[in-house]
C-alpha cells in the first residue's frame, strides 16, 4: 500500500480487499463496552477541512479518537486562511506541529496530491473538487460487501452489477467509485443526463447509458448522486423537476429492481430532487448504514496508513 | 513414538514433538485445567490467533470428551495492542470471537503455541482489560522457550524447551499447517 491515500486509482485489489478485511473486524468494537483502541497513541491527525462537511469530517474524527490517536480539526472559516493564507503555507505550519496524517478536503481538484508533496505525514484525500473521495469509495465497497456478499472475509464484489445515478460530472463520489469497484470486479454503469457526464468518461472502466428505467432490473446495487447545485454555473437540465421525473429514485423505479437489490446514497440527500423520501426509508436503503461504516472503513484506512513503520508497505 | 507419524528433520529444522505427543500434552493440559478450575465451570478457552486458536478448541473437545461439559472456546486478537506495531509494517488483523455470554466473571484461560517473551500475553491481557472483567486469567501454552521480557509464567504447559534466542521454533497445527509437529531450527534471516 502508498503511503498516501489520495485517489481510489492508488489502491490494487489486494490493498483494497486489505482495507475491507481489516474494517470487517473493526466493525465488532461497535457491539463493545470500550470502542476503543490503543493503537494509535501519540499520533497527531488533523483534519483539514477548506470546505463545509459533516459526515466526512465526524467521521474521521471519530475513526481517529477510537484508535486513540490526538485529532487537531481545522476548518478554513475562522483561521489564518481568511487571511489569505495559502495551503502551502498552511501545510507548513502543519508540518511543524508534527502532524503524523493530514485529512483534507479541498474545492480545488489536486489539492490533495499537492499537499503530499509538501508533507511528511500521510495525506487522506476527504474530497478534492470534482476529482475524487476514496474513502467515500471504499465505505460503499464495505456496505456493498456486507449487504450482499455476507461480508466474508477476503471476498471481492466480483460480477455484482452497480448503477451509479446522476450527477456524474460533479462528483468525486462517483469517480472513485467507478475506480474502486471495477477494481474489486464489480460491472459499474453510469446512468445520468448526457449534459451531466464528463467528456472524459468514455476512458472509464464501466459502461454508459442515458436510460435508468432499462438499467434498474438488471442492477444489485442502485446508487443515487446528489445533485450539486452549489458546483452547477450553467444550465444541465430543464428544471428540477424534468430532472427528478427521468432520473429521480421513486416508489414505482425502485418496484423494477430484483428483490435483493440495495439503494445507495452517499449524503447529504436531496430529498425529492434525486431520492423520494419513501424510499430513503426503505428497508433496501443503506444510508444511515453507510454513515456507521464510514467511521469503521476510516480507521481500518488509518491504521494501516500509521499504524506500522514509517514507511508503511504492508506484508501479509 | 509413532514412527508413522513423525517428521523428518527438514527445511524447519528438527521435530522437537510429533502429532502422538502433542496430542498427548494436550490432553494432560485438559485434566489439568479441570483439576484447577475445580471442575471446568465457568470456564472459557480463548485461543490468540493464528496457532491458538485451534489449540483452544481442541482443548474444548478434551473437556466435552472427558467431562461432557461443554466449554465455550473463542478467539482474542491482540494486534492493535502489541508494542512492537512501529516496528513492523501494518500487520492485518486477526479474528476476535468471543462466546456469546461475555468473559464477565469467567475464568478464562488464554491459549497460545510458544511462549517466549512474554509480550504477547500482555498486550493479550491489555486486550480482555477493554472486554470486560473476568474473575480469573490462566495460561496455557504448547511449548515454553524461556528468555521472558516480562514478568509472565503459564499456568499450563505442553513442554519446556531449552532453546537460545538464535533458534526458531515453529508449532506446525494440521488445522493451519496440514500436520501436527513443533520443529526446532537455526534462524535464517526473518523467522
Amino acid at each position: 500500500m502508498k503511503r498516501h491515500l489520495i485517489s481510489a486509482a492508488d489502491l490494487s485489489r489486494a490493498d483494497a480487499l486489505l482495507i475491507l478485511d481489516t474494517a470487517e473486524e473493526l466493525a465488532q468494537l461497535a457491539d463493545r463496552p470500550i470502542k476503543k483502541l490503543p493503537t494509535l497513541r501519540g499520533r497527531t491527525v488533523v483534519n483539514l477541512f477548506y470546505e463545509d462537511s459533516t459526515r466526512t469530517r465526524i467521521s474521521f474524527e471519530a475513526a481517529a479518537k477510537r484508535l486513540s490517536a490526538d485529532v487537531i480539526n481545522f476548518s478554513a472559516k475562522g483561521s489564518s486562511v481568511a487571511k489569505g493564507e495559502s495551503l502551502k503555507d498552511t501545510a507548513l505550519t502543519l508540518e511543524a506541529m508534527g502532524a503524523d496524517a493530514v485529512v483534507i478536503r479541498h474545492p480545488a481538484s489536486g489539492a490533495a496530491h499537492r499537499l503530499a508533496g509538501w508533507v511528511r505525514g500521510s495525506v487522506l484525500n476527504a474530497g478534492d473538487g470534482t476529482h475524487e473521495h476514496p474513502t467515500q469509495a471504499l465505505l460503499d465497497a464495505f456496505t456493498i460487501r456486507r449487504r450482499l456478499m455476507g461480508g466474508r472475509r477476503g471476498s471481492a464484489l466480483d460480477g455484482l452489477r452497480v448503477t451509479i445515478v446522476g450527477d456524474v460530472l460533479h462528483s468525486r463520489v462517483a469517480r472513485s467509485n467507478v475506480l474502486l469497484l471495477s477494481t474489486l470486479g464489480a460491472e459499474v454503469t453510469l446512468a445520468a443526463p448526457p449534459t451531466l457526464l464528463p467528456l472524459a468518461v468514455g476512458s472509464w472502466p464501466c459502461a454508459v447509458t442515458y436510460d435508468l428505467d432499462s438499467e434498474l432490473p438488471k442492477s444489485d446495487v442502485v446508487m443515487m448522486l446528489r445533485v450539486q447545485q452549489e458546483r452547477m454555473n450553467a444550465a444541465f437540465f430543464p428544471s428540477v423537476r424534468e430532472y427528478s421525473r427521468r432520473y429521480g429514485l421513486d416508489t414505482a423505479r425502485m418496484a423494477r429492481l430484483p428483490d435483493h437489490a440495495i439503494v445507495m446514497h452517499p449524503g447529504p440527500m436531496n430529498r425529492g430532487v434525486e431520492i423520494a423520501a419513501e424510499v430513503a426509508d426503505s428497508s433496501r436503503s443503506t444510508i444511515v448504514e453507510q454513515v456507521a461504516n464510514g467511521v469503521t472503513t476510516r480507521m481500518a484506512v488509518l491504521y494501516l496508513l500509521l499504524g506500522g513503520t514509517q514507511f508503511p508497505a504492508v506484508t501479509q | 513414538m509413532c514412527a508413522a507419524s513423525s517428521p523428518v528433520a527438514g527445511r524447519d529444522g528438527l521435530a522437537v514433538l510429533d502429532a502422538e505427543e502433542i496430542r498427548r500434552a494436550l490432553t494432560r493440559i485438559a485434566h489439568e485445567i479441570l483439576e484447577r478450575t475445580h471442575g471446568g465451570d465457568e470456564v472459557i478457552l480463548l485461543g490468540i490467533p493464528t496457532r491458538g486458536v485451534p489449540l483452544a478448541c481442541r482443548l474444548a473437545g478434551r473437556i466435552a470428551e472427558f467431562e461432557k461439559l461443554a466449554v465455550p472456546c473463542g478467539s482474542l486478537d491482540v494486534t492493535m495492542h502489541r508494542d512492537d506495531l512501529r516496528l513492523h509494517p501494518a500487520r492485518a488483523l486477526g479474528r476476535t470471537e468471543l462466546p456469546a455470554e461475555g468473559v464477565d466473571g469467567k475464568t478464562v484461560v488464554l491459549v497460545d503455541d510458544v511462549l517466549y517473551s512474554g509480550r504477547t500475553v500482555r498486550a493479550a491481557l491489555d486486550a480482555l482489560n477493554d472486554l470486560g472483567r473476568p474473575r480469573a486469567v490462566q495460561l496455557a501454552v504448547l511449548v515454553d522457550r524461556g528468555h521472558r521480557e516480562l514478568p509472565i509464567r503459564a499456568d499450563y504447559v505442553g513442554k519446556n524447551l531449552p532453546t537460545s534466542q538464535r533458534e526458531v521454533v515453529r508449532v506446525l497445527l494440521a488445522e493451519v499447517d496440514g500436520q501436527d509437529a513443533v520443529m526446532i531450527g537455526e534462524e535464517e534471516g526473518q523467522p
